[in-house]
């Protein structure tokens, strides 16, 4: 029964920090992407626009809550919290320091892949749900790109798995006590680099964000959303890539290694997922978007194969290393 | 199983935090409709007939492709983890694998599946 309890109050800590981390990350991108352009930014609510996010959490949530007429009732309701759930979900096997985490399952990597592609369920509910035109076309886009982009995303992934030999993702990250694998010769260098663009694309950031094109389709598969069913979504969504950002850090960039005592390591993890952020961020508003047809040309003919081979070369290179087995 | 139950109580930790929020919100928004506000969003103009459409045939395309390297994926994983114990043996094996599955995806290209139209 102490597990469960302990279970409990890991799970609820873990919630809110990263209900209060997402809350405090699109502060974040807003003032980097006025900073890009030569703007402040959120300033008016607190000291520097500190405050910012709790007044947009509080004014969604007051804020009257429309459901379509012609919208099917039912998976519209039910979609914002299937897409929040993968967001929080990958969460639960992030160790943020040694021990410290939900759950260290020993398939740490192989649950964060799965449960991280289950967001196409929520967000093609909401597409579907609303009956909007604008909202299917996107929600359509959006699996067309997301299941183009697993397989790719899936593979770099593994480069560190073969390196560290373990799917524990606390294990992943103390093989890198040493070197961290984006400095492992070539081939860390290009996985991270496959791991970025392949990040940009599963979370629909531009330059692949077709799905949400505010030219074409508005706001995309959240067009009819409002008030906390909209937040839900935005929370899920945002939750979704600091989620990524944690991994792209833990997988390439050591996790909590880093100078000073072990109590600093959590916050080192912190500072290098929000690199791994404002890395992402620096190209959503870098670039233009690109074609439909551009994206998966990218995934299937250079992506796909490509990461293959690294993979295969990665194998070849640690069973060299290692000495032959059997 | 074991390991699994912090998951599941995590999970429903925010199944719980979701359906909080949006209850606190049905009480505390306002709730007035009229008819014009609950029309689908449309440029102002009223839409005609369902969203519902089929779709193009484009994407089954691509799921189906999609599904072939999927399940390679999953025979990664184990694999991934054996790699130290069976050496050289396991690297070829998997080439092997991947040799007969890019028959298939080569086979996709020629026949222009991977292009979108």
């Amino acid at each position: 029964m102490t597990d469960a309890v302990d279970a409990f109050v890991a799970g609820f800590i873990v919630l809110s920090a990263v209900v209060g981390v997402v809350t405090y990350v699109t502060l974040l991108e807003r003032k980097f992407a006025a900073r890009m352009q030569s703007r402040i930014g959120p300033y008016r609510v607190g000291p520097h626009g500190l405050l910012q996010p709790i007044a947009d959490a509080l004014k969604l949530l007051m804020k009257e809550d429309i459901v379509p007429r012609l919208a099917d009732r039912v998976v519209y309701n039910l979609a914002p919290i299937v897409f929040l759930i993968p967001g929080m979900l990958i969460f639960a096997t992030i160790p943020f320091a040694p021990g410290l985490g939900v759950a260290d399952l020993n398939i740490g990597i192989l649950f964060f892949l799965a449960v991280s592609a289950m967001e196409i369920v929520g967000l093609f509910m909401a597409g579907w749900g609303s009956n909007n035109k604008y909202a299917l076309l996107s929600a359509m886009r959006a699996v067309n790109q997301i299941i183009s982009y697993d397989l790719p995303f899936i593979f770099t992934a593994l480069v560190p798995v073969l390196l560290a030999g373990s799917l524990r993702l606390s294990d992943i990250a103390t093989a890198q006590a040493g070197l961290w694998f984006v400095f492992y010769p070539v081939i860390g260098q290009l996985a991270f680099a496959a791991f970025i663009i392949t990040t940009l694309a599963a979370e629909n950031r531009v330059p692949f964000d077709i799905l949400e094109a505010e030219s074409e389709l508005v706001a995309g598969f959240r067009v009819e959303y409002s008030g906390m069913k909209f937040a839900l979504i935005q929370l899920g969504e945002y939750a979704h890539m600091v989620g990524t950002s944690f991994l792209g850090a833990l997988l390439f960039l050591g996790a909590w290694a880093g100078p000073g005592p072990a109590w600093l390591g959590p916050v080192w993890f912190l500072l290098k997922a929000m690199g791994v952020f404002l890395l992402v961020t620096w190209v959503r508003w870098s670039f233009v978007r690109i074609r439909v047809d551009q994206i998966l040309a990218i995934s299937w003919k250079l992506l796909l194969p490509l990461s293959l081979l690294l993979l295969m070369a990665t194998a070849l290179v640690v069973v060299l290393r290692s000495g032959p087995g059997v | 199983m074991t390991g699994y139950l912090p998951v599941v109580i995590y999970l429903v930790l925010i199944v719980g935090f979701g359906v909080v929020s949006l209850l606190a919100a049905r009480i505390l928004r306002p709730s007035r409709p009229y008819p014009a506000k609950l029309d689908s969003y449309e440029c102002g103009a009223e839409t005609i007939g369902e969203a519902w459409v089929q779709f193009p045939v484009g994407f089954y395309l691509v799921a189906l492709i999609f599904i072939v390297f999927d399940a390679l994926a999953v025979f990664l994983f184990p694999w991934a983890l054996s790699l130290r114990d069976f050496g050289l043996w396991a690297v070829g094996t998997m080439t092997i694998f991947l040799s007969i599955l890019s028959l298939g995806w080569l086979y996709a290209y020629r026949e222009g599946i991977l292009e979108w139209k």
